[in-house]
């Protein structure tokens, strides 16, 4: 069983938002040395990076946990951060609360939750106010 | 698998197996082994960073001597955009274009020539609106080989247009070949290199089977000899062929330029810049770009590792020149002839794969990541790979051991002297017990 499963961890600072992407472009090197097919990588690579900036501008950080096995990527996000209101809300394109100087970046077009979603085969999300919000995905090998 | 064919080699004899070159390798394509370099020939771009680095001039650009002259009958010489911006105080290209004929070549044909009509041809294609956004330009020859080794989802961004140098080559050899009668091969189209990617572009094309560049001179080679020749002439004939944008292709940015009604392009030079450039291209992080022009030197081709000048201040001299100049002095017909068309399509070379099956790969990462567990995580570079990662990524392809890792050897000597002769050896500093 350890040798059908690769496990990839990250914290993403909540006091650095330069740092924000390392994961996503860590983890992307690792699937391609692993031999993971390149349109596979690239959804992976884009809906964890979409997940790692949510982290750094909205929650304050957190961590993710890859898995990897020879048929999928599935990838944990997790935060202690202020939590979503409302989930449905979050999800529609074009809705943001992120504040000025993070939109000054080009971040903040309310796309993230929807890119995730796109991009990953599978996408669950789970948010309690007050107490963190909490991201699976699954990416299908191919 | 396909050879790969470089011009950058190495000099064994100068070579003191120091890191300095595994270190700077944007590919990770160096290796120390056995006191020496090796380079890991599916890896190499030749960027000539290392060539840049090395302090002991170990590492070289294989170019051809200037008395390649003497094997052909008709030898036509073919000086790209940014040799105009080694000399000082020009005011036309025609002097140096005159003192090349001096220096022996029959004739002239400058690259930026055939630039401009890459520059008319990459826009009607653009406008024709077939190929993916953004556009990637294949100017830079290590710049495509990167994309082949490590990005096949980028492949059919790159613009298939043959390199300026190329065209400039099969135009010129076209002519000569009506005005003199003699056949292709008695005719040498000398290409004036600034960089060793150009060089390999010819031995071993990408996006076409056979280039028609016969041989490549570096810069550094010319120059010289060209400056007293120089001196001596007072005037020229009138011989330069084209206008700014065809110059403009010399430095960062001039490609893009020449496109002149695209508006949503970035141009980005330093290898490691355009590594960047590319990963977020990967990753469409910039939707709404149409054209990327990605040059691996700093500041274009300029700072080529062949060139004499400082690459910026030959900018500043190509500015001074460029400054009467009319836009482009060159035009297409009314189609893209066939011979400025790649006949070969770019072919995806992984290289990151840790093995040759899914399944050989993803058990080498589970590998990898218990040896690295082991590694020091020090990236000292002295067991001849750049860092820990590379040493283990070697390990699990079977092209090294843990055991090359010094510091892990120096705990195990220690150890060693520890149990034979008991309590006189201290233990070793990382790991001190209370």
């Amino acid at each position: 069983m350890p040798d059908e499963l690769i496990r990839l961890e990250y914290t993403v600072p909540g006091d650095d938002f330069t740092r924000a992407g390392e994961a996503s472009a860590d983890m992307k090197q690792s699937l391609k040395k692993m031999g993971v097919p390149s349109a596979a990588v690239r959804r992976a690579a884009i809906a964890l990076y979409e997940g790692e900036i949510n982290l750094a501008i909205h929650a304050g950080g957190g961590q993710i946990t890859v898995w990897v096995t020879p048929e999928q990527i599935c990838m944990h996000l997790e935060d202690q951060g202020p939590g979503i209101e409302n989930i449905e809300l979050a999800m529609s394109e074009g809705w943001s609360t992120a504040p000025a100087e993070v939109r000054s970046l080009g971040f903040g077009a309310g796309m993230g939750l929807p890119n995730m979603k796109k991009y990953a085969d599978e996408f669950a999300i789970e948010s309690t106010v007050g107490v963190g919000t909490v991201i699976d995905m699954k990416v299908n090998v191919g | 698998m396909e050879r790969f064919i470089h011009s950058v080699t190495l000099d064994r004899d100068k070579c003191k197996g120091c890191i300095n070159c595994i270190k700077r390798c944007p590919t990770e394509a160096i290796r120390v082994r056995e006191g020496k370099a090796s380079i890991i020939a599916e890896r190499c771009i030749d960027c000539a960073e290392c060539i840049r680095i090395c302090p002991h001039h170990a590492k070289k650009a294989l170019c051809d001597p200037l008395e390649v002259l003497e094997d052909y009958e008709y030898t036509i010489a073919l000086p790209p955009p940014s040799f105009y911006g080694q000399f000082n105080n020009l005011e036309e290209p025609d002097l140096v274009l005159a003192a090349l004929r001096d220096l022996g070549f029959d004739d002239v044909f400058e690259v930026a020539r055939a630039a401009e009509l890459v520059s008319e041809a990459t826009r009607r294609l653009m406008q024709e609106g077939n190929m993916p956004r953004p556009v990637i330009s294949s100017a830079c020859p290590a710049v495509a080989r990167l994309i082949r080794v490590r990005y096949p989802d980028l492949i059919d961004h790159v613009l298939p247009l043959v390199a300026p140098v190329e065209l400039a080559a099969r135009m010129a050899k076209g002519q000569a070949m009506e005005k003199t009668g003699l056949p292709a091969e008695k005719i040498g189209c000398i290409f004036l290199s600034p960089c060793p990617a150009k060089v390999t572009a010819i031995r071993d094309p990408m996006g076409t089977s056979k280039s028609q560049v016969d041989a490549a001179v570096a810069v550094k080679e010319v120059y010289p000899r060209l400056l007293g020749l120089m001196k001596k002439r007072q005037a020229a004939d009138n011989l330069a062929t084209a206008g700014r944008i065809g110059i403009g292709w010399a430095e960062s940015g001039g490609e893009s330029a020449g496109l002149v009604t695209v508006d949503s392009y970035l141009a980005a030079d330093g290898i490691e810049n355009v590594i960047r450039v590319l990963e977020d291209l990967e990753d469409e992080k910039y939707p709404g770009l149409d054209f990327v022009e990605l040059d691996a030197c700093a500041g274009g081709c300029v700072g080529g590792v062949l060139q004499v000048e400082n690459p910026y201040i030959a900018k500043a001299k190509l500015k001074t020149l460029r400054r009467y100049m009319p836009v482009s002095k060159n035009h297409l017909g009314k189609s893209i002839p066939v011979e400025m068309l790649w006949d070969k399509d770019l072919v995806y070379a992984p290289v990151l794969e840790l093995g040759e099956t899914r399944a050989e790969s993803f058990a080498r990462y589970s590998q990898l990541q218990q040896i690295l567990e082991q590694l020091p995580g020090l990236d000292c570079g002295s067991c001849g790979a750049p860092t820990c990662q590379a040493l283990a990524e070697d390990v699990v392809r079977g092209a090294a051991e843990v055991e090359d890792c010094v510091v892990l050897l120096r705990r195990r000597m220690e150890a060693l002297l520890r149990d034979t002769l008991g309590e006189k050896v201290p233990p070793p500093e990382d790991k001190k017990e209370e």
